[in-house]
């Protein structure tokens, strides 16, 4: 019964992973894998002399850190804040809006940044003139990309999250809040007293999970907010995007290939990592 | 949550009325970016260019929608590709996912934990892009054939665990008289399992749906820009980032290319390819919402 599934893996994932041996060599399309020479780790001391290695390394890993925790954050306040709200119309309501964003593609997610941020036409320049204010030219502004950046995440997460979280605290024994109340406790006590440490072990898992990918960043959402904008690369730029770049434009398969093999491995030591602090805090909820 | 036997007090409804403020402004800022959009491809061209975008249309015009309808072929040609995908992947995704899901939890299946681990082991270590892009275009020599797109998101690690940890929860019991009744594993799976895990095929299958159905990155690897009928989100993707395709429209309708409504033809083009999954999403979310808080409480 798993044989399609063996078989789909074997080709989809197994098969292109003897293709490593890529970051080894000088990849040249003519000579074939087999015939182009064999460099060594060449590959990898151009990519950490020439600094470009440590630029993606940095951003990937500073963008995710900030993914996880300005996100989960900002979800477990949406979800505390909506287990007050009384009318269960009005949170089915904004729950739906606020979800909304998890279901459209990294393709309408550019094409909305571009409503905002474009120069002539952008929203945020329509609202600054209206202001008398000078528009901003956001596409060529390197500094200002990093905020966009972790906005848009955070707008596209918000829904999904803040359910997640939502649910920890419905699944809660109320009894313990009745309680509470009938000691006296206000609103704000009840939140940080009661709620938020319920809520604290979903957090360091979550967290402690996502801190395994951090080395792996969403291709989609940086291609569409950034596509080959240079301007922009010494902020934006990712390893997803650079082994792309490798790939579909500069043509240079062995440096994609040398900063994939990195990241596989680094990557896997950091699952590995989390996986046994989670082992340590939670032993239920270790993957292996 | 709130009983309303509890006295409400002064910290609890400013607390609740915080939530409701907090609630709508964010629920606004989320629906803003959407209503830019519908609002600009209502928008005359000449109004945008002296006003920019704008959520109400400063000059009501369907120009943008007229145009893009003028040459119907190539959206409807997406529509029908990325509909065929999306039915067939999720179909054949599920049924092959739940399968796999259900024999990697069954006791008495002895190589239940070795298959697990040569799944999972593909989320930790991949040969990367390059190798992969070589196998689907140079091994498989699929370049420009619409299965490049189709097989690679039939499954992934992540839908089959979430199956298995699923169908964990149905008895082993229920297998097991099956089995003594006389029925082989395939039919107990197909009449037993299968409608005993409704919930966990909705949504799974939501979530392949979804994965078809917004599908962009391999159509952009792996299919020319110049195909005829390309998956919704690549043509959407050209249509936004090539703007050849909005000049030939233009030009067809004998538009001078001076006054091409650019801008809001590729919004225009952007709502027609959502406009469906925003449509029907209102139906759908509660399955979503039901799978990944099953989802959350066991990893």
């Amino acid at each position: 019964m798993c044989s399609p599934v063996i078989l789909f893996f074997l080709i989809f994932s197994y098969l292109p992973m003897p293709g490593v041996y890529l970051a080894f060599i000088k990849y040249n399309y003519g000579q074939g894998i087999f015939g182009s020479p064999f460099v060594g780790l060449e590959n990898f001391r151009f990519l950490i002399q020439s600094g470009q290695l440590f630029r993606i390394t940095i951003n990937t890993v500073l963008y995710n850190i900030a993914f996880i925790l300005l996100g989960n954050c900002l979800q477990i306040f949406v979800a505390v804040l909506l287990n007050e709200i009384v009318s269960r119309k009005f949170r089915k309501v904004t729950q739906t809006i606020m979800f909304l964003p998890y279901f459209i593609s990294a393709v309408i997610v550019g094409l909305l940044a571009y409503n905002i941020l474009n120069y002539d036409y952008g929203f945020l320049n329509v609202i600054l003139k209206a202001f008398g204010l000078e528009p901003v030219a956001a596409y060529s502004t390197p500094w200002a990309w990093p905020f966009i950046i972790i906005l848009t995440n955070l707008w596209q997460g918000i829904g999904y999250g803040s359910i997640v979280y939502f649910a920890s605290i419905t699944g809660m024994d109320y009894e313990i809040v009745e309680a509470a109340a009938i000691d006296g406790v206000n609103a704000f006590q009840k939140i940080r007293y009661i709620i938020l440490p319920w809520l604290k072990p979903t957090f360091v898992i979550l967290m402690l999970f996502s801190l395994g990918g951090v080395l792996r960043g969403n291709f989609g959402l940086f291609y569409n907010l950034v596509g080959n904008n240079s301007t922009l690369f010494p902020t934006t730029d990712i390893i997803e995007t650079f082994v792309f770049r490798s790939l579909m434009v500069n043509f240079n398969f062995s440096q994609g290939s040398a900063v994939s093999l990195y990241q596989s491995v680094f990557g896997c030591g950091i699952v590995l990592f989390s996986n046994w602090l989670v082992r340590r805090i939670e032993p239920d909820y270790a993957l292996f | 949550m709130a009983t309303n036997s509890i006295r409400v007090d002064a910290s609890t409804s400013f607390v609740r009325g915080f939530a409701y403020f907090f609630i709508t402004l964010l629920t606004i800022l989320c629906l803003i970016p959407f209503l830019l959009m519908l609002g600009t491809s209502f928008t005359s061209e000449s109004a945008v260019r002296e006003f920019g975008f704008n959520i109400w249309p400063k000059d009501f015009d369907i120009l943008a929608y007229k145009l893009v309808f003028e040459n119907p072929d190539m959206v409807i040609g997406s529509y029908i590709v990325t509909i065929l995908m999306t039915v067939f992947g999720t179909i054949i995704g599920l049924f092959l996912v739940s399968m796999a899901g259900y024999a990697l939890q069954r006791p008495d299946f002895a190589f239940r934990n070795q298959i697990s681990f040569y799944i999972y082991f593909t989320t930790l270590f991949s040969g990367g892009l390059v190798p992969f892009y070589l196998l689907i275009v140079r091994i498989l020599r699929l370049k420009n054939n619409y299965l490049a797109v189709f097989l690679p998101s039939l499954m992934s690690p992540w839908l089959i665990i979430l199956m298995k940890n699923f169908t964990k929860s149905i008895p082993f019991a229920i297998t097991e008289s099956a089995k003594i009744d006389g029925a082989s594993d395939f039919r107990i799976f197909l009449n037993i399992i299968l409608p005993m895990s409704k919930p966990a095929l909705a949504t799974v299958g939501l979530f392949l749906a979804l994965t078809y159905w917004n599908e962009w990155y391999n159509s952009m690897l792996f299919l020319e820009a110049n195909m005829d009928y390309r998956p919704l989100q690549l043509f959407l993707y050209n249509v936004v980032n090539k703007v050849e395709y909005i000049k030939n429209s233009a030009a067809s309708s004998n538009i001078p290319p001076m006054d091409v409504p650019l801008e809001t033809m590729k919004m225009a083009t952007a709502i027609v390819a959502t406009g469906p999954i925003v449509l029907v999403y209102p139906f759908i979310q509660k399955y979503f919402i039901k799978g990944i808080t099953i989802g959350a409480v066991k990893g």
